[in-house]
């Protein structure tokens, strides 16, 4: 464009701002008038060069907006039209919030275009939490009832995009409705609306399972379609409860795949592609672990894979997500073979986008089957060179699901080079926690072992995840069972850190210099020749560079203190005291103070300080009782008695005599909402703690001083983890009973590799590096296959035998998402002649985390007052059950509630989730229904506890 | 899981953006500006997809023009890949049916630039995406169109609807009652 042009453009918003309002018929689309002035906005914007004139050009604009939507001429078409201008600021980034109640208004009053745009604007304005959001639920209620078909439509889009929870009763029973409605769109958009009340309130839509089912078997193929996005949903929760649904997901798999749905559609003459991948996720989710329902699927995977050969994107994507299911369901060997042949077409394809999928599928069924690993290891290897980052990046996925003892250096090598290279954060504490479980697993000697951790430490900096210094440490001060080797491990450790502190000037990530001063300060006396003096000068000199942090610095003083206390007397210490004494840092100054106080008295400071004891539990006085001589002194001196911090608010208030706008007891609640939801978010919102004991509840008055870490390492035994291979050859053996040195020569000859070995002369040297690379990377992994057990019939009986030893071993787990069910899988590994592996599975309910809270009556209250969160529900009654405090009785019973005071027909309970979330819960009986009210301060807990309520009700 | 839809041009302005998890705004500016940066740092050769943070891009440049797609690692890249074909298949078949939105091109543009000047036999959007015109124009002048378009096929990061007819009817029906 040329320059004039440009710069009468950008005069253009203002000249139309002062345009005639109602200009020209604003109907359908691409009407001149009707997108003039935005027409003008955006190509004004789009010849902009800088920031600065934007934020300029939309300031004026939002001016103009403002007057334009709060004047009372406005007419509607106008105003939809500054809807549209207002959605094109926010997308810039400038918020336009004074627009918001006229998008609800519009949507109220519009007619059909510019309701719609109004619902539009609603919907990417707003979010779910908005309190405007409540003034659109009259609107959608009327448009829902509307004999116009369009706004019933355009109501139950909105409603699935967002809708307030709390209103979902009001809309709930007039979109049941529409699922017996004439039209399909209208069926279709009502199955759309309850996914979303699934999605944010399951419980609210748990009577309505039934007519899911029902709109399942719809005629109609949309229809059907919308229901398996609820069907994928619960059946992810809850596998078993659907698997009698099995043969309908097959049958409409059966006709999609067949060609029976109407031709419009395909896409690309595929039929319904994106509708085959979900009812193949649903089968993979439904087959897996099941060997009988696995079998009602084989023929229609088959004739999947089979039907996909056009050579398109939307096969191939089909054909992924069939190897998936293929390799997620119970295995049958032909079907294997052919999804196997499938992802090494993908991984040998010279487009890029289907290598990428190759690899992802490959790294999904690796585990499986790591044959497949030995025949596509070169494509693999040259992959991990590959120039885009995101193979590699694959590529390394796939590795570090192969990775073994015998592989582990050349894997973990790779790794670290490729964080090396990277500076995005995810990537690095991703990496950083794979490398650190890989370290810790299969770390074969302890230089290999202290010199990776401290590459992850050097890389990671402070980025990685904080578990992965936590569980170093823990390793080095746990040890293993040998307790010389243990010493070896340290000692190496030490020297190494030593001699990394020797360089000056050198930078290294605070983490790695809190692991490096712990680990001196606990284990430096191991080095015995060594002059305990150097150590410390060196510590001395990080204390005073700029770049160490204050806490780092702390981290410091403590491995100072704690060599000092081994020591007689040393200079540099004394010189350490004189500098830090008049540090500006009052936390040094102090750690100085108690140093110096502490070289005075070293008997004591022998006793603080035992050598090598860091796992020692120390009984921490919760209570503080050995400060009563010392208060009770005080008090007889005319002392006030001590009062906590929320009795002197509510004093201080009371004095004061003004209207308290403050909840009471919000010091309580604050400190008990901010406790325990942190951390990593494991898929099953269920995480391993440790160090506590299972009941948390007895906790308070104990403590220890160990680090909090996981136990991987015991988990797994210290020869890791290999895949479940003995199983699959016990399984060949017993169908072919052939004697055992012919199963031996069977399984070591693997072809490719074998294959490849005598070829290596003719290759070239980069050739030849590669099949070094490959032969060190994929050792281990199919010739290992040759041990296999022969198990004979098991239905004899073992004589019982006493035990040799046993471990007993406590582990806590914390709810960390509020969820109503969570399943705990796990193994365990041993050594016995061969290695045993037992796979447990626990399955823990929400209740499991509920414990009674004891509180009285006025606390409850105050309780009730400070939280926001709450769900009301009413529940019938059986006879049986009669009166209220059979009903409460029986909650309490199987829920764990604390009932606090029952008055009539109506009563309170509390309890709390673990480890102090409080719940409140107000009942009320009235004609054989039991009102619920719930009010808690985490916002997912009424609406859980509730589902256990209904589930101990319906039991009852 | 889908988490938002994006379509930026080369410039890295924002032409369309859908998110189906709430996202502050001052966060989606920053994250559109890297997003984009991300995807106009890679070559033809490299893949159409790319890791970003916990989540992945799939994207696909018609001309000028991005159309980004944040996933997380339930969804097939490939399937999201097609998707957005399928998307601007639609947008391409809605475009081309309502033609008076040319005329309005014409009108507006042929004084301006010569370049957008087009005639009959050129009235389909394959016709911007496939030139190195500014594909963004025609779709912006319709942001209200787009997204109702956008609404019928992604709810909640699911697709929902893939059948272009079904697609495109309520936005018939509406383009039909707003003219009579």
């Amino acid at each position: 464009m040329s320059d004039v042009v440009e710069r009468t453009l950008s005069a253009l918003p203002g000249l139309l701002g002062q345009q005639d309002p109602g200009a020209g018929p604003g109907g359908g689309p691409g009407r001149v008038s009707a997108t003039s002035r935005l027409g003008g906005l955006i190509r004004s914007i789009t010849a902009l060069s800088s920031k600065h004139e934007e934020e300029k050009l939309i300031q004026q604009e939002q001016t103009n907006l403002k007057a334009t939507v709060s004047a009372p001429t406005t007419t509607l078409r106008l105003m939809k039209e500054c809807m549209v201008r207002l959605i094109y600021c926010e997308m810039l980034g400038y918020e336009s919030s004074f627009g918001y109640i006229h998008a609800i208004k519009l949507a109220q009053q519009g007619n059909l275009l510019e309701k719609r745009v109004g619902y539009l604007a609603v919907s990417l304005f707003l979010h779910e939490n908005h309190e405007l959001l409540l003034l659109l639920v009259n609107t959608v209620v009327k448009d829902l009832q509307s004999t116009n078909l369009v706004e019933v439509c355009m109501a139950l889009t909105v409603v699935s995009q967002i809708f307030p929870r709390e209103m979902i009763p009001a809309v709930l029973p007039l979109i049941e409705d529409k699922l017996q409605h004439s039209k399909e769109i209208i069926r279709r958009k009502a199955v759309q609306a309850l996914y979303k009340f699934y999605l944010i309130a399951p419980n609210q839509v748990q009577h309505i399972h039934d007519k899911f089912r029902k709109a399942l078997c719809d005629r109609d193929v949309g229809v059907m379609a919308a229901s398996l996005h609820i069907y994928l949903q619960m059946i992810k929760k809850n596998a078993s409860g659907y698997k009698d649904l099995t043969e309908s997901f097959v049958s409409i798999l059966k006709q999609v795949v067949g060609g029976k749905l109407p031709i419009d559609f395909n896409y690309h003459s595929v039929p319904a592609p994106w509708l085959q991948i979900q009812l193949l996720r649903i089968l993979g989710l439904l087959g897996k672990d099941d060997p009988r329902t696995s079998e009602l699927m084989y023929d229609v995977l088959d004739e999947s894979l089979r039907r996909a050969e056009i050579n398109h994107n939307i096969t191939y994507a089909i054909l992924f997500e069939c190897v998936q299911t293929i390799y997620t369901i119970c295995p049958k060997s032909d079907l294997l073979e052919k999804a196997a042949k499938c992802i090494g077409k993908f991984v040998l394809s010279p487009k890029i986008n289907l290598k990428y999928l190759g690899l992802k599928a490959l790294t999904y069924v690796i585990q499986q089957d790591p044959n497949l690993a030995l025949q596509h290891q070169m494509t693999i290897i040259e992959c991990l060179d590959h120039p885009d980052p995101i193979i590699k990046r694959e590529t390394l996925e796939l590795l570090y699901r192969i990775t073994n003892g015998q592989n582990v250096t050349v894997i973990v090598q790779k790794m670290l080079d490729y964080l090396r290279q990277s500076k995005e954060e995810y990537t690095i504490i991703n990496l950083t926690g794979k490398i650190a479980e890989l370290v810790e697993k299969y770390a074969p000697d302890n230089e290999w072992f202290i010199q990776t951790m401290n590459a992850v430490f050097s890389v990671g900096g402070d980025v990685m995840h904080p578990d992965i210094p936590n569980n170093f440490l823990r390793l080095l001060a746990e040890g293993f069972d040998d307790e010389k080797e243990d010493e070896e491990l340290r000692l190496y450790a030490v020297q190494s850190y030593l001699s990394l502190l020797e360089e000056e000037d050198t930078f290294y990530p605070q983490k790695f210099l809190q692991v490096m001063s712990w680990v001196l300060g606990e284990y430096s006396y191991l080095i015995n020749d060594g002059d305990p003096e150097v150590i410390i000068t060196r510590l001395h000199r990080l204390l005073k560079q700029t770049f160490v942090t204050s806490e780092t610095k702390a981290w410091i003083m403590t491995a100072v203190t704690k060599m000092s206390s081994r020591m007689s007397c040393s200079k540099t210490i004394d010189k350490l005291i004189q500098e830090f004494s008049t540090s500006l840092d009052t936390c040094m100054r102090q750690y100085a103070f108690e140093l110096k106080h502490l070289c005075e008295n070293k008997e004591l400071m022998k006793n603080l300080f035992p050598l090598d004891a860091s796992c020692d539990e120390i009984m921490v006085d919760a209570s503080l009782s050995f400060l009563d001589g010392f208060v009770a002194e005080g008090l007889s001196c005319g002392a006030a008695p001590y009062k906590p911090h929320h009795q002197r608010q509510e004093e201080k208030l009371s004095q004061e005599k003004a209207l308290n706008f403050e909840p009471y007891g919000l010091s309580f609640t604050s400190n008990m909402s901010s406790s325990g939801f942190t951390g990593r978010q494991s898929p099953a919102g269920l995480s391993l703690g440790s160090d506590m004991s299972g009941n948390s509840a007895e906790l308070g008055q104990k403590e220890t001083n160990c680090l909090k870490l996981d136990g991987v390492r015991k988990l797994w035994g210290k020869e890791g983890y290999l895949p479940k291979k003995e199983n699959k050859t016990g399984k060949e053996d017993k169908t072919q009973p052939v004697p055992q040195d012919s199963i031996l020569t069977a399984h070591v000859v693997d072809p490719p590799l074998m294959q490849s070995e005598q070829q290596v002369v003719s290759l070239s040297e980069e050739e030849k590096e590669k099949q070094q690379l490959a032969s060190t990377l994929f050792v281990g992994l199919g010739s290992n296959s040759t041990i296999s057990l022969i198990f004979e019939s098991l239905s004899c009986h073992f004589p019982v035998i006493e035990a040799q030893s046993m471990e007993s071993c406590q582990k806590c787990v914390q709810l960390e998402k509020v969820c109503t069910e969570g399943v705990l899988s796990g193994s365990i590994s041993y050594h016995l002649d061969t290695d045993t592996h037992l796979e447990f599975s626990l399955t823990f309910s929400l209740s499991d985390f509920i414990r009674p809270m004891k509180m009285t009556t006025e606390d409850f209250g105050r309780l009730w007052l400070s939280f926001s969160n709450d769900v009301k529900q009413n529940l019938k009654m059986s006879p049986s059950q009669g009166s209220l405090s059979v009903a409460l009785n029986a909650l309490k019973q199987k829920l764990k509630l604390h009932i606090v005071e029952i008055i009539g027909n109506e009563g309170i309970a509390a309890c709390r989730l673990l480890p102090s979330v409080p719940c409140l819960l107000h009942c009320r009986t009235h004609a054989r229904t039991l009102a619920l009210w719930f009010r808690s301060s985490c916002s997912a807990l009424p609406d859980s506890l509730l589902y256990q309520c209904q589930k101990v009700m319906e039991e009852a | 899981m889908i988490k938002f839809f994006l379509m930026v041009n080369k410039q890295g302005q924002t032409r369309l953006s859908r998110y189906y998890e709430h996202v502050e705004i001052h966060k989606r500016t920053m994250l559109e500006a890297e997003v984009i940066k991300n995807c106009l740092s890679r070559s033809k050769e490299q893949c159409s997809f790319i890791e970003y943070k916990d989540f992945k891009l799939v994207y696909r440049q018609y001309a000028a023009l991005f159309i980004v797609v944040g996933i997380n690692e339930t969804e097939n890249e490939m399937a999201v890949y097609e998707l957005i074909h399928n998307f601007v298949e639609v947008l391409d078949r809605y475009f081309s049916r309502v033609e008076k939105w040319y005329v309005m091109l014409n009108d507006q543009e042929v004084n301006d630039n010569s370049h957008y000047h087009l005639t009959k036999t050129n009235t389909h959007l394959s016709f911007f995406f496939q030139s190195e015109l500014d594909v963004s124009f025609p779709i912006m002048f319709n942001l209200d169109r787009v997204h109702i378009i956008l609404d019928e096929m992604v709810l909640n990061g699911c697709i929902v609807e893939t059948n272009k007819n079904r697609i495109l009817a309520p936005l018939f029906v509406l383009d039909k009652m707003a003219e009579s």
